[in-house]
């Protein structure tokens, strides 16, 4: 047996430590999976930093995944910071890209790129936060719960796009294989000496986000909603509205990750265009308790991870399970670590020695005094 | 009353050397104290003194960072409320943590999982029936508290959820909570600051019940008369050292404020003369509300107040001074009536509005967290709350609140290691006074003070009714709700008596005593009064 309960108080120092601790434990438990299937350890943790940091085009694919992860961490911070559990950050920029998408497809082919290229991350944004609205009218007006209503939003989101993958926006000169086209080459995000100039999202984005938070009224009324509603109400302020600019914000700026995304790197529209960056947001955002500088932090981190993940799968033979398991025992340590830092477990002498040693004395007496005790009692 | 403190017998528990500190703050410091079985001890000390502290030491919550604890001559090392719990020691909160959808019975069975180790008297069956119950047959379960209550003359009905019971029924089943887990060492942390003195009494009964039959007893409060005609002894904790421990039959409240505060302090209202012009800033027409329930709360009351005045509202609980309060400030809407600031109609306004007419409200909750502060931000973020949608612009100035901030810090004497540091980690009392300190700061014409005073030491308490002078020199119109007659009958011009709603008479306070009120308070209007009816 053992209890759980809150700690009253960390230091930086301890914070630090810990999650240096659980990041060494990460590495040495998956170590022990690389050397049980016969891979030389200390070889593939070179080369899993390597794949992240070792070289420019290391590090360039290494930016290529943090654009993504960070925009929708950005994205989801602000409704976390409301206490708004927005798990549909997968949909939202699935149709942050199709919005864009419809809108490269509409736009006549003579618009100048810059034009459309404005016009698509507009619509990236209006996608997004119209597919987060959806479940925040609901949760607003009629208090459902947003947590399963975004959730299952995601899945909507990729039915939709698969539909036209396959039906609606079926490109004719695929010569019937499902798919759609590429968008104009003059709405693709430019690269420079190999880094794809998308990166300017991110940064721009980071600046705003923060700026919005710490020194608008909005972001304080953001911030309030989500420490207490009633406390919001009674200063005045009108809840309903508050949340519904949140998520229209929060949807947006996802949205807008998806946008980037298809203009930056796939070029096309595919229900697979999220990549899961929806759900690995959803643990950057915590990971970096929502402050919007940390956010980029830990996303680069998470980016590396996830590069260094791949480039063993090409370097070392090492299978794409087992680079997962390495992927994800580093990250549940980390996220263990989070949770030993702000809760403390205490095991053993007080749980299930005394209820033991208490049990049978105490029921036998009880038993024979009063009757209406049942006898299955064994539940205790 | 002759105490039943056994003098010869070892104490129920002593802590020794007791040190606690939080990162700057050295809440507790090297503080010895100890309570004998069968007695009710009062631990006395000024906001911020450690008091709670010392006790959540004591109840396992905190571990110290130096110092021993002994529960019946046995030296213990309390790594969780459950180990505290388990030798025997319960703590009544100052901020309740019912769950308020739950029934009283689950909340005082739950979590409970195995019977207790220590209890006062082994054989106890009824308890442990109930723990055995609890699980199965909530319906079995219900009489059997009813039961084991009794035994401490407690009276609650376990079957109905917590938000339907009254704050001192609430307070009832957290004790009963603890009892039930066999706690024979009880702490109650300020648990009369919610209480209306009626309620109060039957809490002593209880308490004293309790100490016969062996429970000690710690009692925190900030009334001195509370602890003067309930407790036995007194430990008095300064700046988070203990100063002294002494019967309560030696000593007399001057001393004990002396003590606590470290040097003489003078404990008198200064009453300035009320602005003779007798010019009307609020006028209150025919108000009736009935809340959600249907339940009437405001029945047709109309009054006015003036400027350069305190006007008092005095009334048992619930006798519709919150929903006054409310409709005033435009949080709720009442169906019937008129409200009018300088003539000018506010009845339907939005609370925002009606701040910006110079309505101000310091409406203090029986939870005190519970409304108007953001508990995780700092003391200028919360000031921010009332301030931030009076100034221009879609930004939120920082540099302006700081300043307003580290003055009212200063002004009320907040103890707090800094501006930014979270209100939540700051004792009750100081809590409190960033509420106050607010609305005060706002300049108003209207100032409506409910509870201000709940749970603030005696020498805060002076400052704020000093302060809520200086507003009424300042020609400011005061609405001042309280409990406490004899400070109402000090403080106040001319005092309002509530009583379910309805306006029992507006009574001069130089011209009154506290039997009229309480008479008018029970029912009596102030003209069958005078006429010589009562129904008292
Ligand atoms: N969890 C915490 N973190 C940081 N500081 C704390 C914490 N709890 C208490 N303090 C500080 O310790 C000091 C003592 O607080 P405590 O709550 O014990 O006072 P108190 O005597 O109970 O006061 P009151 O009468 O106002 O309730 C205060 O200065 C408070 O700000
Ligand atoms: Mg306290």
């Amino acid at each position: 047996m053992f209890r759980i309960s809150k700690k009253e108080s960390f230091s930086k120092k301890e914070a630090i430590s810990y999650r240096l601790i659980g990041f060494l434990i990460g590495i040495v438990l998956s170590g022990i999976i690389i050397a049980a299937l016969g891979y030389p350890v200390i070889k593939t943790f070179i080369s899993l930093a390597e794949g992240s940091f070792g070289s420019a085009i290391a590090i360039r694919n290494t930016i290529s995944f943090l654009i993504p992860l960070s925009v929708t961490a950005l994205g989801l911070s602000i409704a976390f910071k409301m206490r708004y559990w927005n798990i549909g950050g997968e949909g939202q920029i699935l149709m942050g890209a199709t919005a864009a998408m419809g809108v490269s497809m509409i736009m006549p082919a003579s618009t100048p790129g810059p034009l459309m290229m404005i016009a698509m991350l507009l619509a990236g944004f209006v996608g997004g936060s119209v597919w987060a609205l959806i479940p925040g009218f609901f949760r607003i007006h009629m208090k459902t719960n947003e947590t399963l209503f975004t959730l299952m939003m995601n899945y909507l989101a990729i039915c939709f796009v698969q539909y036209l993958y396959f039906e609606l926006w079926k490109d004719p000169a695929k010569m019937g294989f499902p798919g759609i086209q590429d968008i104009p080459f003059k709405a693709r995000i430019p690269y420079v000496s190999g880094v794809s100039l998308a990166i300017v999202a991110p940064l721009i984005i980071v600046i705003l986000v923060f700026f919005l938070i710490k020194k608008t009224k909005l972001g304080y009324e953001i911030r309030v909603v989500g420490e207490s509603e009633p406390t919001a109400h009674y200063a005045g302020m009108n809840v309903k509205k508050i949340m519904f600019v949140g998520v229209l914000l929060s949807g947006g700026i996802v949205g807008i990750a998806g946008a980037v995304k298809l203009m930056g790197s796939t070029g096309t529209l595919s229900s697979s265009l999220g990549g899961g960056a929806g759900f690995t947001a959803i643990v950057i955002a915590w990971l970096a308790n929502l402050s919007a500088p940390m956010i980029i932090v830990v996303s680069f981190l998470i980016a590396a991870l996830e590069q260094g993940a791949q480039f063993i799968q090409v370097r070392m033979g090492v299978p794409a399970a087992v680079a997962d398991i390495v992927k994800g025992l580093i990250l549940m340590s980390v996220l263990g670590s989070e949770f030993m830092l702000r809760y403390k477990v205490v095991v053993g002498a007080h749980g299930a020695k005394n209820k033991l040693d208490a049990i049978p004395s105490d029921k036998e007496e009880v038993h024979h005094v009063e009757p209406i005790v049942e006898t299955k009692e064994n539940a205790l | 009353m002759e105490p039943n403190i056994r003098k010869d017998t070892q104490p129920a528990f002593s802590m020794r050397g007791i040190t606690k500190i939080f990162g700057a703050v050295v809440a507790n410091e090297a503080v010895d104290f100890e309570v004998l079985p069968g007695e009710i001890h009062a631990l006395l000390g000024e906001n911020g003194s450690g008091k709670s502290t010392l006790m959540n030491v004591l109840s396992g919550i905190y571990r110290p960072d130096e110092g021993q604890i002994e529960v019946n001559g046995e030296i213990k090392d309390f790594r969780s409320p459950g180990d505290a719990i388990d030798s025997g020691i319960g703590m009544i909160h100052q901020h309740f943590k019912l769950a308020e959808a739950m029934t009283a019975t689950d909340n005082i069975v739950a979590g409970m999982k195995k019977p207790p180790k220590n209890s006062i008297k082994k054989d106890d069956v009824l308890r442990a029936n109930i723990l055995r119950y609890a699980s199965r047959s909530p319906s079995k379960t219900h009489p059997k508290i009813n039961e084991f209550s009794s035994r401490f003359g407690i009276e609650f009905d376990p079957s109905i959820p917590a938000s339907q019971l009254s704050v001192s029924q609430k307070q009832s089943v957290e004790i009963i909570k603890v009892l039930l887990r066999g706690a024979n060492i009880l702490i109650l942390d300020e648990p009369t600051a919610v209480l209306t003195p009626q309620e109060a009494k039957k809490l002593f009964t209880v308490l004293r019940k309790m100490a016969s039959q062996g429970c000690a007893i710690v009692f925190i409060s900030h009334k001195l008369n509370e602890i003067m005609t309930l407790c036995d002894r007194v430990t008095v904790l300064r700046k988070g050292k203990s100063i002294e421990t002494c019967n309560v039959s030696d000593i007399d409240a001057y001393d004990l404020v002396e003590k606590m505060v470290g040097r003489k302090i003078n404990l008198s209202i200064n009453k300035p003369d009320p602005d003779p012009k007798k010019q009307v800033c609020l006028e209150v027409k025919g108000l009736t509300y009935s809340d959600s329930k249907a339940v009437p709360k405001l029945d047709n009351l109309s009054f006015t107040t003036h400027y350069g005045e305190i006007l008092g509202v005095a009334g048992l609980a619930g006798g519709g001074q919150k929903e006054l309060c409310e409709s005033i400030a435009g949080i709720i809407r009442p169906q019937q009536g008129e409200i009018m600031v300088d003539e000018e109609r506010i009845t339907g306004l939005s609370p925002r509005d009606i701040t910006q007419k110079g309505v101000a409200m310091c409406f203090i909750p029986e939870d005190r967290l519970g409304m108007g502060l953001v508990a995780s931000m700092g003391i200028d973020e919360n000031i921010l709350l009332k301030e931030y949608a009076l100034t221009k612009g879609p930004l939120i100035r920082m540099k302006d609140v700081e300043t307003k901030a580290e003055k009212i810090i200063k002004e009320l004497d907040i103890k707090t290691p800094g501006l930014k540091h979270p209100v939540r980690m700051l004792s009750g009392g100081n809590i409190q006074k960033v509420i106050l300190g607010r609305e005060i700061h706002l300049n108003p014409k209207l100032m409506i003070a409910a509870y201000a005073v709940r749970g603030l030491d005696i020498h805060s308490s002076y400052t704020i009714y000093n302060l809520l002078n200086e507003q009424k020199q300042k020609n400011v119109s005061v609405l001042y709700i309280g409990e406490d007659l004899d400070v109402l009958i000090d403080l106040c011009d001319r005092i309002m008596v509530l009583c379910q709603g309805k306006n029992m008479g507006i009574v001069d306070s130089s011209a009154t005593t506290k039997e009229e009120i309480g008479q008018m308070m029970s029912g009596t209007t102030l003209e069958e009064l005078r006429r010589g009816v009562s129904y008292v």
